[in-house]
């Protein structure tokens, strides 16, 4: 694999936010995503979590080109993406899919559930006969796992799951080489959750895509994905392969993240030593000088206050900023 | 797939009841759309639907009725020359006006004038106003910027003054009428549209659709106009009653049809001058038009509570 799939590099994402000025406003940037790095693999999920407000979200719209990077590269397939004109990000845009995280917000409730999963097609095949579409639609239902029939329902006349389902049918049926999944269950029942996530691991088997799985539950991005990216504040702090993470997770704050998942043993859940991370979120308009987590970690020093620590290999397929991992 | 074989959830269709093996049978299940679930909650709103029924049968007899009277609307019935009250024999059903015109005929013609301009002046605001309004809200920026200080401009341009400065530089026509409303009509609607498009544009399928390869015109057409057409359509039920006054209130002023074509507007300005004689050249057309106006505004509100978007 010398081509590269899809490569990130110092990735970012600026939106100016108005902080005052009275005629003519002053602006200040707020850094969504500030620097992130990644390569993505054919066949390969990256799991990226942070919490809320990190720039998850964002770094899936950005590598889209949905939203538009401030500065630095997404390579796909050698192109890179931000230098293409609207036409060209079109084109480009049959390899890439996203599916969103609110089932029902991402659906048109004046589209039929056919009409929705053959959007991309009318887009992308507009030679195809309206039989052809269709039947590419019901093969694709029956796919994800919906009856071809309800091919003429409506969105609200099917269930969060169900319509989960249409939206990955959606990204699913121009078999895209990169689908983003925005956090795609966090909207569903737990038991919908596990249905969706291996769907999306069959469909990964069967289409050798790659997926940029991005979520807050480290359960679930445990369960599908092989390499994990730690997001806080819009910067990387942790890229390891999943067992790595899982076994030793070398960032404080992966580690507070890991602490906080719950076991379900209440004996164990009980004992266990949990790390609390004390204050909140800083405001990415104004982020602390250094390391941005050092307001929040617990082995934080004056060098953390200076220095931002840059990626550094700790270990086989392992990648970590920070000053103190090894302390 | 990890679940179960998939079955239909709605209930009792897994159970062994005749019912479902009906439903195994049919082809597609047939889903109803917001559209029809409106359609249905107006159904069951008794007062627009009686306004539709009778807007209905008032432009139909409106526009077929003139075959059947004996005189036509322009027909001066020499042997009377004057206001009189209806006659049967002489075929003035609802009598004549001041100059011995049939006042049935004429209070027809006036209302296919009336229900014309209301249609087609609505429409003319209604392509305008959607278009300038979902681009300028979709593209937003400078695109923005530049429609709606039209929109701006044009608010400030007085209307009469508009309307009279178009029938001198063009004479007094017709079909120029229906635009000149319309022009002036598609202000608010392109506002509305606009409104709407804003809170749609970042919705997340706006999101999905670019996602799947749409350029912006394909949006618009796609998604942006059939989502805020439910606003619009109440709307335009709620224009072509005002539009129906312009068109009066200009012929009332002598700006609007030209004699010996009327309208219910030229009716009512006649019957004004001569209503302490023959009051009847009054109320009748005044009667039609108000009765007009009433069941818009009451289907139109009747279109408003079945597309209530909290009702969704």
């Amino acid at each position: 694999m010398n081509e590269p799939f899809l490569q990130v590099r110092d990735l970012k994402v600026h939106f100016p936010v108005r902080t005052g000025g009275l005629f003519v406003g002053q602006y200040t940037p707020l850094k969504a995503v500030d620097g992130v790095s990644f390569d993505l693999n054919p066949g390969e999920t990256l799991g990226v979590v942070g919490e809320s407000g990190c720039g998850k979200s964002t770094l899936g719209r950005a590598v889209l080109q949905l939203i538009g990077a401030t500065d630095g590269v997404v390579s796909w397939l050698g192109t890179d993406l931000t230098s293409l004109n609207k036409k060209e990000l079109i084109a480009a845009r049959e390899n890439l899919q996203i599916v969103f995280q609110d089932p029902l917000a991402s659906l048109d409730p004046r589209m039929t559930a056919g009409d929705i999963i053959a959007e991309p097609l009318r887009n992308y095949r507009p030679t195809l006969t309206k039989a052809g579409r269709r039947k590419m639609v019901e093969d694709m239902m029956e796919r994800v796992g919906l009856l071809p029939r309800m091919i003429n329902r409506y969105p609200h006349e099917f269930s969060g799951g169900q319509c989960q389902r249409i939206g990955i049918a959606r990204a699913m049926i121009l078999r895209p080489k990169l689908v983003i999944c925005d956090e795609p269950v966090s909207a569903l029942d737990v038991s919908i959750q596990a249905q969706v996530v291996n769907l999306l691991m069959d469909l990964q088997r069967d289409f050798g895509l790659a997926l940029l799985f991005i979520s807050h539950d480290l359960a679930i991005v445990r369960h599908i994905s092989h390499r994990v990216l730690v997001l806080y504040l819009g910067k990387v702090m942790e890229l390891a392969d999943k067992a790595a993470l899982y076994a030793t997770p070398r960032h404080p704050y992966t580690q507070a993240l890991l602490s906080a998942v719950p076991i379900p043993d209440p004996t164990k859940e009980r004992n266990k030593d949990r790390i609390l991370l004390t204050g909140d979120l800083p405001s990415p308009i104004n982020p602390p000088s250094g390391c941005v987590f050092r307001t929040r970690c617990p082995r934080a020093t004056s060098v953390c206050a200076e220095t931002v620590p840059e990626l550094e290999s700790a270990g086989e397929g392992q990648e970590v900023a920070c000053h103190h991992w090894q302390d | 797939m990890s679940d179960a074989p998939i079955r239909d959830s709605r209930p009792g269709a897994n159970l062994s009841v005749p019912n479902a093996a009906a439903l195994d049978k049919a082809a597609d299940v047939e889903g109803r759309s917001l559209w029809q679930d409106a359609f249905r909650r107006l159904q069951a709103n008794r007062a627009a639907m009686i306004s539709a029924i009778v807007l209905i049968v008032m432009a139909f007899v409106c526009f077929v009725g003139p075959v059947l009277v004996p005189w036509s609307y322009e027909e001066i019935d020499w042997d009377i020359l004057e206001a009189t009250p209806p006659n049967f024999d002489t075929g003035h059903y609802l009598g004549t006006d001041s100059l011995g015109r049939d006042l049935l005929a004429r209070i027809l013609q006036g209302g296919q004038v009336s229900f014309l301009v209301g249609i087609l002046a609505t429409s003319v605001a209604l392509v305008i106003g959607v278009t300038v309004g979902a681009t300028a809200g979709f593209m937003g920026g400078r695109v923005d910027q530049v429609l709606m200080r039209f929109v701006d401009v044009m608010y400030a341009v007085p209307l009469m003054f508009f309307i009279i400065i178009l029938m001198v530089v063009f004479g007094r026509n017709f079909y120029l009428m229906f635009l000149a409303i319309g022009f002036v009509e598609w202000l608010t609607m392109s506002r509305i549209v606009r409104g709407q498009t804003l809170t749609l544009k970042n919705k997340e399928f706006i999101e999905a659709a670019r996602a799947s390869g749409g350029s912006t015109a394909s949006i618009i057409a796609r998604h942006i106009i059939p989502n805020v057409l439910g606003v619009v359509i109440v709307y335009v039920t709620l224009t072509i009653p005002q539009v129906i006054l312009l068109e009066s209130f200009l012929s009332f002023l002598g700006l609007g049809v030209q004699p010996p074509m009327t309208s219910w507007g030229a009716l009512i300005a006649e019957g004004a001058q001569e209503m302490e004689i023959t009051p009847r050249t009054l109320i009748l057309p005044a009667v039609c038009l108000s009765t007009t106006l009433f069941c818009f505004n009451f289907l139109g509100d009747g279109l408003r509570d079945a597309l209530d978007p909290k009702d969704r």
